[in-house]
């Protein structure tokens, strides 16, 4: 099967799963009677519409092609760094460093994934942002509550801008026997990610008891947790076909995944909270704002691509020259 | 108008702009939106809130010491927002500067006005002039609609030349009762509560 009709089955399969969601809401809409069983219902369907939207834009950047992609990716960022600044405090000071991370880091970060600079992607944030960004505060000559404040954007930086480029960064990745294929990757990542969301929430619903984590995440359940992320990993062994991964590496891959999109979930609930708020925003509906649903994906993006970059790739492949067409 | 659509294009991307209606509900009635002022954009956020049908019909007030100093900016306010311009600054002495306003109104149209006059640094508003009180008592059927438009101040502080993205709701609150033969001072503070109390 070639790369093209692999993705048109995968495409099909996810219409295929929600259509079944819709017809499922639709039939369980009509059976809600108590006000809270209508509530939930809502929701559900609400979540399932915003999918809907949600696949079709992932879908046309994907045919459009890598470029679609990449700004794809840079407005999900730029959108979860103004939901997370939107509810971290900043001051006026802030300013400047804020414009940078907008304007300069988002668009420079996913440049550089496009002209595959892997070299300078991989410490651009974390190095070279992180001394200039609060060095433009300081000029700013506002002390009040500088380290606060510095680290608070710090993070979101890290964490909307540098984890997110680690999906699409998968496109960079030179896999041997693989050539052509990367958005396959990507498109793996995202489904078992997100997959392992939505089956979490639905066996919790249906057979969630014992909380994990009652303050911090109170949805989070032991049951919801087995058997959506065992769900999930066994979904994820067996798409093995669109990864240059083996049936049990994908198993593999996939655990990690889904263990890491657990954690993300579990730590920026608590980041979330900790800047008092339940959801990030509200720009999906049903779902909150656009970080309640990049969470997982945050913390298992970069170890996914530094796996398979470690595991996969080979040590004088492109990818790893310290700048692109150099040799 | 393709300005109105980039200006209301680019506002929402950079601050979402969403309005949320509590204790009124986007209807034809005319209006006067009365809201907090502390960003160069505040006008063009709460103006992309609104239907574009009642867009349409609902005028932004600027500052003519400002926005009417160079062709440019004539251009955006005029043809981008379709404002009226009003003289703060009085230089003609015998003129009411409430005139255009009267004007707007006249004719059927909605108005949007920041009472403070000018941009503050803080998120509350400051002390409303007496503009609005004109205003009420002249025109007692038009509909007084609070507004408060949230983080503004933190997106574009004054001073500042570039929005930063920082979402901002636009919350509507109910309409300002009027209360018969009240004070002015007693009105304008009324009237700045309301503001706050649309921020809950």
């Amino acid at each position: 099967m070639s790369p093209q009709q692999k993705f048109y089955w995968l495409i099909g399969g996810i219409v295929g799963l929600l259509a079944i969601a819709s017809v499922i809401g639709f039939i369980l809409r009509r059976r809600a009677q108590s006000e809270n069983a209508i509530a939930v219902v809502d929701n559900l369907n609400a979540r399932v519409n915003a999918w809907w939207s949600m696949v079709a834009v992932f879908t046309a950047a994907f045919v459009i092609g890598t470029n679609a992609t990449l700004v794809m990716f840079a407005l999900i960022s730029f959108f979860a760094l103004r939901e997370f600044i939107t509810l971290t405090p900043t001051r006026a000071g802030d300013h400047r460093a804020l414009s940078l991370a907008f304007f300069v880091l988002i668009p420079v970060q996913y440049w550089l994934i496009g002209i595959h600079w892997y070299a300078l992607f991989a410490i651009f944030i974390p190095v070279y942002a992180f001394l200039l960004l609060p060095a433009l505060s300081a000029l700013a000559e506002d002390a009040e509550n500088f380290l606060e404040r510095t680290a608070k954007i710090q993070w979101g930086i890290m964490i909307t801008i540098y984890c997110i480029s680690h999906a699409p960064a998968l496109l960079l990745l030179d896999i041997p026997g693989y050539e052509g294929q990367n958005a396959l990757l990507l498109f793996y990542l995202v489904l078992v990610v997100q997959l392992s969301d939505v089956l979490q929430y639905v066996f919790g619903k249906l057979f969630g008891k014992t909380k994990i984590a009652p303050i911090v995440s109170p949805s989070k359940t032991v049951e919801g947790l087995i058997g959506g992320a065992g769900s999930a990993i066994l979904i994820g062994a067996t798409m093995w076909w669109i990864t240059p991964f083996t049936p049990m590496q994908s198993a593999a891959m996939a655990f990690v995944i889904v263990l890491m999109g657990f954690l993300g979930g579990l730590t920026l609930s608590a980041v979330k909270r900790s800047l008092g708020a339940k959801d990030w925003g509200t720009m999906i509906k049903g779902h909150g704002g656009i970080m309640d649903r990049m969470d997982s994906v945050v913390f298992s993006a970069p170890i996914f691509f530094h796996l398979t970059r470690y595991f996969f790739t080979l040590a004088d492949s492109p990818s790893f020259q310290l700048f692109p067409g150099l040799n | 108008m393709w300005l109105s659509s980039l200006l209301i294009g680019t506002v929402r991307l950079l601050v979402g702009a969403a309005p949320r209606w509590a204790g009124s509900s986007p209807t034809n009635a005319q209006r006067i939106y009365f809201a907090n002022h502390s960003s160069h954009i505040d006008t063009i956020a709460l103006w992309s809130a609104l239907p574009p049908a009642l867009r349409a019909r609902t005028r932004p007030v600027a500052a003519a010491d400002y926005w009417g100093t160079s062709r440019l900016k004539r251009y955006v306010v005029l043809q981008g927002l379709n404002a009226v311009l009003i003289d703060r600054s009085r230089t003609d002495p015998n003129a009411n500067p409430l005139d255009p306003l009267f004007a707007a109104l006249d004719r059927g149209d909605s108005l949007i006005i920041f009472p403070e006059g000018t941009r503050q640094h803080q998120p509350l508003p400051g002390a409303f002039k007496s503009g609005l009180f004109h205003l009420a008592e002249r025109y007692p059927h038009v509909e007084l609609i609070p507004v408060y438009l949230e983080n503004l101040h933190r997106s574009m502080p004054k001073g500042t030349l570039m929005p930063v993205p920082i979402t901002c709701t636009v919350r509507f609150g109910a309409p300002l009762q009027r209360i018969a033969n009240e004070e002015k001072q007693s009105f304008l503070n009324r009237a700045r509560d309301a503001v706050i109390g649309a921020a809950q």
